[in-house]
């Protein structure tokens, strides 16, 4: 038999959005989980904060964490749904049925990244890829690293990593400075805090060169990283390295969302006002329904714990604080598009699907996403897609919003019984 | 001084700080190459975060788990494809 366990609300996420809807949830005094795939809460942003503190404002909920009365279920990932009301989850020990009355999905974003010759060697990893495994304990001390591709985390991420005596060479960002520059403008006008924040980020890298209008063109080793040679669109030059951490913006989780039948709008997690789905009783919350950081991700987050627990008044009086941070986040992604030569940097030969090995060459001879899959195993193997599909929608425009259980892969017995297996239901 | 944990990484005893998830500690051991990919590439992790399945590992005879979700625990037995 399964083990189930019952919750009156269950969160899927502990990052920001996760946490701040367990939080409220949990005033109303009603029973609430929150599930986690990561050994420990925070999500990404969050992460290693419960062990190693240094961000103010996540102690404090983290504090909260502590004091509020939620059942955290961390190392376990939701695979599959066992008919309405009922998730199917595993850990490193078998398979576990989650039941819940209301349902908040904080699944969170990953980073999007795009294939070049020589992305598969071992040193080039995502930009928050490498600051994860560095907060997991990846020595980096003295290594060389180039961090490049686009978005703001890639200056959160140099700055963090030389805090650890990394050795930052060079900031890559793909965006045209002549895009930066509005954005920089409104946020000094609109959002202080935020421009001290990026003040103090630039101060932390002073010596670092921060460079617009460029991107990486390839990666070369003898069967590790050894070089990266990036290009502005004029000249092109090779800068030895340890570590490429690159990564291009972020894409949401909506693999769960889909399996619930929750509608998608471009690309996002479609939620009312009170942040519900389209799904009655399932909410969204974070970077899942719009890129845009962490005092969104606090604030749907808070939304849809009160919403999802009868607290509309609560709820309501966060709505002009989600507009702020949703115009933010409108001027953010417009300010990191990514260019259009992007689409022009993998080779022929250069791997698209790093779990089927299949080349750019093969992928592109198709007219879908799913033709590719069906014809070369493109997004067929253990990742599901999770990094090619975000690849080939930026290089093909293949739309990619169609999801099978299992969501991840898993062992046979803890899916065969399950009527989450759709062949268990004949 | 923080805690320090003993593992074996393909045989090797290595000493790692608690807390150091799985993919640190291959790495702490000098390993580059985590996996073979399907035409026998040399792959190390990517994401950091459960996504891309690049940093597979046999952790306790245990095969295809993601280093980097996993935390090391005492006497923990980890082979990479290599070993």
């Amino acid at each position: 038999m399964t083990p189930e366990r019952q919750f009156d609300v269950l969160v899927v996420g502990a990052g920001p959005a996760g946490l701040a809807a367990a939080c409220c949830a949990a005033e109303s005094g009603r029973r609430v989980g929150v599930v986690d795939d990561n050994p420990d809460l925070g999500g990404q942003i969050w992460r290693g904060e419960r062990v190693h503190p240094h961000h103010k404002e996540a102690g404090a909920w983290l504090q909260r964490v502590r004091t509020a009365s939620l059942d955290f279920l961390p190392g376990m990932q939701v695979i599959g749904q066992n008919g309405p009301g009922r998730l199917l989850a595993e850990t490193a020990d078998g398979a576990c049925e989650l039941r819940f009355e209301r349902l908040i999905l904080a699944p969170g974003a990953r980073e999007r990244f795009l294939p070049f010759p020589g992305w598969t060697l071992p040193g080039v990893l995502g930009a928050g890829g490498l600051q994860a495994m560095v907060k997991g304990g990846l020595p980096i001390e003295g290594r060389r690293v180039v961090v490049a591709g686009s978005g703001p985390l890639l200056l959160a991420v140099a700055a963090y990593l030389r805090t650890r005596g990394a050795k930052a060479s060079l900031i890559a960002e793909q965006a045209a400075w002549s895009a930066l520059l509005p954005f920089g403008l409104a946020l000094l006008r609109t959002q202080p805090d935020k421009t001290r924040q990026a003040l103090a980020l630039r101060w932390a890298l002073r010596g670092v060169p921060y460079r617009t209008d460029c991107w990486p063109m390839r990666a070369d080793g003898d069967g590790k990283l050894a070089s990266v040679t990036l290009t502005n669109g004029r000249r092109t030059w090779s800068v030895p390295c340890d570590y490429l951490a690159c990564g291009f913006g972020l894409v949401p989780n909506l693999e769960l969302p889909l399996l619930m039948g929750c509608d998608v709008r471009a690309g996002f997690v479609a939620v009312d006002e009170m942040q519900q789905t389209s799904v009655n009783g399932v909410y969204g919350a974070g970077e899942v329904t719009g890129i845009g950081g962490l005092d969104k991700s606090l604030t749907e987050g808070q939304i849809a714990g009160y919403a999802a627990t009868g607290q509309p008044a609560k709820a309501r009086r966060l709505v002009a604080a989600r507009k702020r941070s949703q115009r933010f986040a409108a001027t953010l992604n417009t300010a990191f598009a990514l260019r259009d030569e992007l689409r022009h940097v993998a080779a022929p030969d250069t791997l698209v699907c790093r779990c089927e090995d299949v080349s750019y060459d093969r992928v592109r001879r198709h007219e879908s996403w799913r033709a590719a899959k069906l014809q070369t195993r493109c997004g067929m193997g253990p990742c599901q897609g999770r990094v090619c599909g975000a690849a080939t929608e930026f290089l093909f425009g293949w739309p990619t919003t169609s999801v099978r259980p299992p969501i991840y892969p898993t062992a046979l017995a803890n899916f065969l019984e399950s009527p989450a297996n759709p062949a268990s239901l004949a | 001084m923080p805690e320090t944990i003993r593992i074996k990484v393909n045989g090797v005893a290595v000493d790692v700080p608690e807390h150091t998830n799985v993919a640190a500690a291959v790495t702490r051991a000098g390993h580059v190459h985590f996996r073979r990919s399907v035409t026998g590439q040399p792959r190390g992790p990517l994401c950091g975060m459960g996504i891309c399945f690049e940093c597979r590992v046999t952790i306790d005879g245990q095969p295809h788990r993601r280093s980097c979700q996993v935390l090391c625990r005492p006497g923990m037995e980890i082979q990479t494809d290599d070993a």
